[in-house]
């Protein structure tokens, strides 16, 4: 199960749908808005998503994890719009027969989604400014053009950690 | 030949326009971004960006079609 929604996520209901009486190891994953990011303050988040593309790559990243890790049931969802400091912004559940797979599938679909997923997050900073995150390099060198080389689509850099990190 | 572009984040808001649909003579997504990009000056390059084509991942340089629907796919920043 993998949804784009601009609903709360309700984590209860999330959980239980992955209960199963031969699945005895859960774990889950929560990415929270966080209040800075390098060193300015951050009053809120806006998520916007391409969510056709979005839904097929998600429901992608799932099967290939239970692929690599299955047994394991999975679910996945994030929330787009405008979110404040502290509100959930990404959740994934894994179950197995036992944790070792329970861990695994749901690190690796967190860490495929943020490299992979067509959402893109927008940060609103207390002093009243908003910023895309979308290439740290870019900003700090107080330009939109780029004239250094990096691979933004293959490889986002680890520095676009804010929520889920 | 026409086709639907959409835009979604900073691409957005510099082409001040969610989506239009292109009259081209473009034959790859490749070569409309190039067209699109002199109308608008998205002021980065192509190699940073993905594309999609009819809501799938597409190579750029795939045979564009009559009525396809193309989205530029800036750095994701999702999570």
């Amino acid at each position: 199960m993998f949804e784009i929604t601009d609903e709360r996520i309700e984590v209860d209901s999330l959980r239980r749908s992955l209960m199963d009486p031969g699945y005895g190891g859960y774990t889950a994953f929560e990415g929270w808005v966080r209040d800075h990011h390098q060193g300015r303050a951050v009053s809120g988040l806006h998520y916007e998503a391409y969510v056709d593309l979005g839904q097929a790559e998600g429901l992608k990243i799932l099967a290939e994890a239970e692929e690599r890790f299955g047994p394991v049931r999975l679910a996945c969802v994030h929330r787009i719009g405008d979110l404040a400091v502290g509100e959930l912004a990404v959740w994934v559940g894994a179950a197995a027969p036992h944790r070792d797979e329970a861990f695994k599938a749901c690190r690796y679909v967190i860490d495929e989604l943020k490299q992979r997923l067509p959402i893109w997050k927008k940060e609103h900073y207390i002093e009243g400014e908003s910023a895309w995150v979308d290439c740290e390099r870019c900003r700090a060198a107080g330009h939109g053009k780029h004239d250094h080389h990096h691979e933004h689509a293959e490889q986002p850099s680890s520095e676009q950690e804010e929520v889920a990190g | 030949m026409q086709v639907r572009v959409s835009y979604f984040a900073w691409l957005r808001e510099r082409a001040g326009l969610d989506g239009e649909t292109v009259s081209t003579g473009a034959a790859t997504p490749a070569q409309l971004w190039t067209e699109l990009d002199a109308r608008h000056d998205f002021a980065t390059e192509r190699r940073h960006l993905r594309v999609a084509v009819n809501d799938a991942f597409s190579t750029w340089d795939a045979k564009l079609a009559d009525g396809d629907q193309v989205v530029f796919i800036p750095p994701v920043s999702g999570g």
